[in-house]
């Protein structure tokens, strides 16, 4: 599965949300830091959730990383997030 | 992993001046675009800060992220206290809540 959809999937289970996109904008960033060949390095994802009411943005980013703990340990260099209530 | 000297280190450093930033390069030459966006925030608002280069020490860079259980860098930390990476640094930059948290941390932020 690519990267961007095994991201998908784990927060679309894990926040319910109301809309979420995840690009994966690897080719932005071909020959920076992190990049390597095949991309699937850098992210970009923009997530509504109503489980976020009430969070505050280091809260709401906190539940994101946890979610994608594995990803960011091993091949996921980058990850840009916009989260909303 | 965050041994004692390391947590030690970071400890010092973070209280060493109201604004540290961990990222990669240093202020003048950041070595990627989301520490470099995070530079020129602070510039902009002209606050002083500090610039600690995780590239320079492995047991820093690994260590920063245990520290404040935050997996990314960079890391801006207001008098000892974490407030975020890029995107929370961005967004709170562009609402004027970052201006708003400097000034009530008594440091001098133009407004952005």
């Amino acid at each position: 599965m690519p990267m961007a959809d095994t991201i998908a999937a784990k927060l679309k289970s894990g926040l319910n949300p109301s809309f979420i996109e995840v690009k994966d904008v690897s080719h932005h960033h071909a020959g920076h830091a992190g990049w390597r060949e095949g991309g699937e390095t850098h992210f970009h994802v923009t997530l509504t959730a109503a489980i976020f009411e009430g969070k505050s943005r280091l809260q709401r980013h906190r539940m994101v990383n946890e979610l994608l703990a594995q990803e960011l340990a091993s091949s996921v260099h980058a990850l840009e997030l916009h989260l909303s209530a | 992993m965050l041994d004692d000297a390391t947590k030690e280190r970071i400890d010092a450093d973070i209280a060493s001046e109201d604004v540290v930033l961990y990222m990669k390069g240093t202020p003048v030459f950041p070595q990627c675009g989301f520490s470099a966006a995070v530079v020129g925030v602070l510039t902009h608002l002209g606050v002083p800060f500090r610039g600690i280069n995780v590239l320079e020490d492995d047991s820093i860079r690994e260590g920063i992220k245990a520290y404040s259980d935050w997996p990314t860098i960079p890391q801006l930390y207001v008098k000892r206290e974490f407030v975020g990476g890029c995107d929370i640094i961005r967004e709170m930059y562009e609402t004027g809540e970052l201006t708003e948290m400097f000034q009530t941390q008594g440091i001098d932020a133009k407004p952005s």
